[in-house]
């Protein structure tokens, strides 16, 4: 089974399992994918850890990839705290009581957020390509508000490192230029701007509390969206947080994807 | 309230891509040129990764038969070039095409092809896919409702080549896109006789696109090779959600549904915009297994470095070449959609503005044997079967791959007795017209009386 569809405050939202078939029972992870994205980002990690045994839930938000458009007619969630609330309700639906949580970009800020307001649920959390605050330049905000495809150039630009803007991927034969453009050709209008306005309006002082489960950042050297020093900022406000270095832009899921789940491989499986 | 101005980063600019895109300088060596990794298998670190390699959740190499770090170089430059998200290099054009086929269409299912088509594509196509339960019905490549009229609920694949073969008759992609779009099915596109650099049919509309690397890609004719692009613009959970298609059953299983052949993975479902690619490898590769060599692979990269130098040459050559065989007495037409009278002038000028390719025919006054004294004449044209080499080639198909066929057949396939195809390239082109006007002074001179 690839993925399934749940309800969540009465609307559809599909998960993806990574093929996984794990039992009811089994340690959670959630993946939380980014501004535009859906789920389709986490496949590699998504099938390692499902192989493993882990319940792997790689949601699309509410708007994104196959989940529907949140109840209230918006194209997606306005704020990072609803994301957060929304994975909340998530894991009710699901009957799941914790998990280890893993956010990329504006995934990390859902991630965190969650961690902070509900730290029962959270097992451990790793943020990919984080910083707090999370300031999106008016250009792509504007762009993507008048949903115009210089949004979608200017993200996939500044997401790739310079060499990584020229391929030489790991993942044989994926020009990852076009496939991160691809996918966020096919987020729906208004989806984009939804997710960097809610990037942009981002503010760490309005979450709940301190993070105190076993936490992981990965930043990557290259990252024009959240540099790194951003991220080994974060990771100073996480308790014996382990910060992970790599050679890449923001879009390490394809730039590094081996090196990121070997990161991931510690924290995902910390015991409860 | 006015309308904004957005603009994106400048991409990449094309030439660069062409030398550097997929490669860096390798990590243990410092080697600038891409290596040739002439190794069948990979060492696994370890068991695990090794499993994860398998199931796709490591990124690298297991076998030369899926995949070997110098095609994917090859891979992904050619994907960048074209615009795709992924790419696939077979172990030649053909191999291409039926990968592509292969990976969307299984028996029952019906593609609809333009008739003006590669002689082996249409082989395979008429007569070996049958054999495989895969029907194709032929049409109007210059008529986009002619492809409309002939869809139904099981066809699978709309296809054309860009510049047809013999008549150069160009593929009107964003139409017959719209007309495939519409309909819920993905449009197929050789691109072989353009090449990106005068095309990219992707941009235009297409869903996928091949190539014969043999021809201008390569460029030097030594070697055979194909690639197949996934554009990622096919949407095929929602071209199956829309409806059409055979009541009941998936118009694409093979994507949008549980492969038993790989743990009942959905490609559609775990890798989105790559699911095509993804599957073709993971299959396609994996069981016809019809890949490429690594140094082939290699060759084809040497001739993408220089590609845009060499396109930019053979279609200033061909130009000229055309220019002088439209004026000469001994020549009856010239068929090249940069002359005004070709039918498809204007669809050129707008889709391939830079040329309309260098592999052309023409007729010679005199018919078959005016063809035959013409070929034999030539000494620069090398006549053999093949196109889009460095050096300019010629082949009269009435008296060598249509020999079987007598003139009403020919003319059925559109085919003149007196039909030549050149293929030009980069020499200096007063050198190729000198020894095309030589041959043609020869061929239409009147044949000597018998023995005495």
């Amino acid at each position: 089974m690839s993925g399934f569809a749940v309800c969540v405050e009465g609307v559809r939202a599909y998960v993806g399992t990574g093929s996984g078939s794990a039992a009811t029972g089994a340690p959670a992870v959630v993946f939380i994918h980014g501004a535009g994205m859906d789920h389709t980002v986490w496949a590699l990690p998504a099938r390692h850890f499902a192989r493993k045994g882990l319940r792997v839930l790689a949601p699309d938000l509410p708007g994104h990839g196959r989940s529907s458009a949140p109840a209230n007619g918006t194209s997606a969630l306005a704020s990072v705290a609803e994301m957060a609330a929304w994975i909340d309700k998530l894991l009710d639906a699901l009957g799941i009581s914790t998990a280890a949580v893993v956010g990329h970009s504006m995934g990390s800020l859902a991630a965190w957020r969650f961690a902070s307001d509900h730290p029962e649920r959270c097992r451990a959390l790793a943020l990919l390509g984080t910083s707090m605050p999370m300031p999106v330049t008016e250009l792509l905000l504007n762009a993507a508000q008048d949903n115009h495809h210089a949004a979608i150039d200017m993200a996939n630009a500044w997401s790739h490192s310079a060499s990584g803007a020229l391929g030489a991927n790991d993942n044989p034969g994926v020009w990852m230029l076009a496939a991160g453009e691809r996918l966020l050709e096919r987020s729906g209008p208004g989806v984009f701007h939804a997710d960097l306005a809610a990037c942009n309006g981002f503010r760490a002082d309005e979450a709940g509390g301190e993070v105190t489960c076993p936490a992981l950042v990965i930043a990557g050297n290259e990252d024009r969206m959240t540099p790194a020093k951003a991220g080994l900022d974060v990771a100073s406000h996480l308790p014996g947080a382990r910060v992970v270095r790599l050679d890449c832009g923001h879009a390490m899921l394809n730039e590094r994807p081996n090196e990121v789940l070997d990161a991931l491989i510690g924290i995902v499986e910390t015991e409860v | 309230m006015a309308e904004r101005e957005h603009r994106g980063p400048r991409p990449t600019g094309f030439d660069t891509l062409s030398l550097h895109a997929g490669q860096r300088p390798d990590a243990a060596t410092g080697a600038r040129a891409t290596p040739i990794y002439q190794s069948a298998s990979f060492v696994f670190p370890d068991t695990d990764f090794a499993v994860g390699l398998f199931n796709i959740e490591r990124a690298g190499h297991v076998y030369s038969r899926l995949s070997n770090p110098t095609n994917a170089v090859l891979e992904e430059r050619i994907s960048a070039l074209e615009g795709g998200v992924g790419a696939i290099a077979t172990a030649s054009g053909q191999a291409a095409m039926h990968l592509a086929v292969a990976t969307i269409a299984g028996a029952g299912d019906h593609i609809v092809a333009s008739r003006s088509l590669y002689g082996g594509t249409h082989n395979l196509l008429e007569y070996t896919l049958p054999r495989f339960g895969i029907e194709t019905t032929f049409v109007d490549p210059r008529s986009p409702e002619a492809f409309e009229a002939a869809i139904r609920d099981n066809t699978k694949l709309l296809f054309g080549e860009i510049l047809g073969n013999p008549g150069l008759e160009v593929l009107d992609v964003p139409r017959i896109a719209e007309v495939a779009h519409a309909a819920g099915v993905p449009l197929l596109v050789d691109s072989t006789f353009a090449t990106p650099w005068l095309c990219k049919p992707l941009a235009l509309g297409a869903d996928i696109v091949i190539h014969s690397a043999t021809k201008f890609l390569s460029g030097h004719g030594i070697v055979i090779g194909g690639l197949v692009v996934d554009g990622g613009t096919f949407d095929w959970e929602r071209a199956e959600d829309a409806g059409g298609g055979e009541e009941g059953l998936a118009r694409f299983p093979t994507l949008t549904e549980a492969y038993e052949g790989f743990h009942d993975l959905v490609f559609a479902e775990e890798f989105g915009p790559q699911a095509f690619v993804t599957r073709a490898r993971r299959e396609g590769m994996r069981d016809f297994g019809a890949c490429m060599a690594p140094t082939t692979a290699f060759h084809i990269l040497q001739g993408l470095e220089t590609l845009p130098l060499r396109m930019a040459r053979h279609v200033d050559n061909a130009r000229q070449v055309v220019r002088f065989l439209a004026e000469h007495e001994a020549v009856a037409s010239v068929s090249h959609p940069e002359l005004p009278d070709h039918p498809d002038h204007e669809l050129a000028a707008k889709l391939l503005p830079k040329g309309a390719g260098a592999v052309f025919g023409f007729e010679l006054e005199g018919g078959r044997e005016a063809g035959r004294a013409f070929i034999e004449s030539l000494s620069l044209f090398s006549h053999l079967a093949n196109v889009g080499d460095a050096k300019s080639l010629v082949i009269h198909p009435a008296s060598t791959t249509h020999h079987r066929m007598d003139a009403k057949a020919l003319a059925a396939a559109g085919i003149g007795e007196g039909l030549v195809r050149l293929s030009i390239g980069l020499e200096d082109p007063h050198d190729l017209i000198d020894d095309l006007g030589r041959a043609l002074r020869r061929a239409s001179r009147p044949p000597r009386g018998g023995s005495s």
